[in-house]
């Protein structure tokens, strides 16, 4: 997985390439750590996302309860298998899906 | 039938999942149902890893099956460690709020919804834990 970060003020979108799951999303998990201090809202662009499974999700959930308080965590150009891991888990309810 | 033993680590996911994706390449596998079984792949073969054998490290076998008349591939998992059939957990509330929502249990609530079957057994003291898909 690739991840590419942009950060504007206290805006940071983080774009993701690959596939999000158990080898990878403690990648993001730290990358996340190192990186929200300071940030308002969290941009996600899944553009170039494969696939996410369970590993995946719960650094999502993490992240957007860390934005939760501020100006929140967004996830934009989700793929159909992606949203549909997000229709069944019921994640697609949580998150901000655009 | 194609078959896989190797050691159950986290870092054998990604072998197994390229194992499993060529054979399903030649047999012409959507890019949708490919994703599907990548996905299942992580949860299970993951959940293998962690659990099966702590603290120690054992093989795991992974097995493919496929039907052409149905189209169906049947992947199997076999591991020898502790007696652990995944389809006894309590399936998640995925209803509950981001604050009340673990994902414990979500991985494999997510493998039964996109698999068209999945099966356990145990089988002489060996795990072997199926999942089908039509492709």
């Amino acid at each position: 997985m690739t991840i590419t970060k942009t950060q504007d003020g206290d805006q940071l979108n983080i774009a993701l390439e690959g596939r999000l799951d158990t080898m990878t999303s403690p990648e993001l998990e730290s990358e996340l750590h190192a990186s929200l201090d300071g940030v308002n809202q969290l941009t996600l662009d899944f553009s170039k996302l494969d696939y996410i499974s369970s590993a995946g999700l719960r650094v999502l959930l993490s992240a957007h309860k860390a934005l939760s308080g501020k100006g929140g965590m967004k996830v934009t150009h989700v793929n159909d298998i992606v949203q549909e891991v997000f229709d069944v888990t019921g994640f697609a309810d949580i998150l901000d899906i655009e | 039938m194609k078959e896989i033993t190797l050691d159950a680590t986290i870092e054998n996911i990604a072998q197994v999942t390229a194992f499993i994706d060529e054979e399903l390449e030649n047999l012409n596998c959507s890019m949708k149902a490919m994703m599907q079984i990548d996905v299942a792949i992580d949860e299970i073969f993951g959940n293998i890893a962690r659990y099966a054998y702590t603290p120690n490290i054992g093989k795991a076998t992974v097995q493919l099956d496929f039907d052409a008349e149905s189209r169906n591939v049947t992947i199997t998992f076999i591991d020898q460690g502790i007696p652990h059939n995944p389809l006894n957990f309590a399936e998640p509330d995925v209803t509950l709020s981001a604050e009340e929502r673990t994902v414990g249990g979500l991985g494999i609530f997510l493998v039964r919804k996109t698999m068209d079957d999945v099966r356990y057994s145990d089988e002489n003291g060996m795990n072997h834990f199926s999942i089908i898909k039509k492709i």
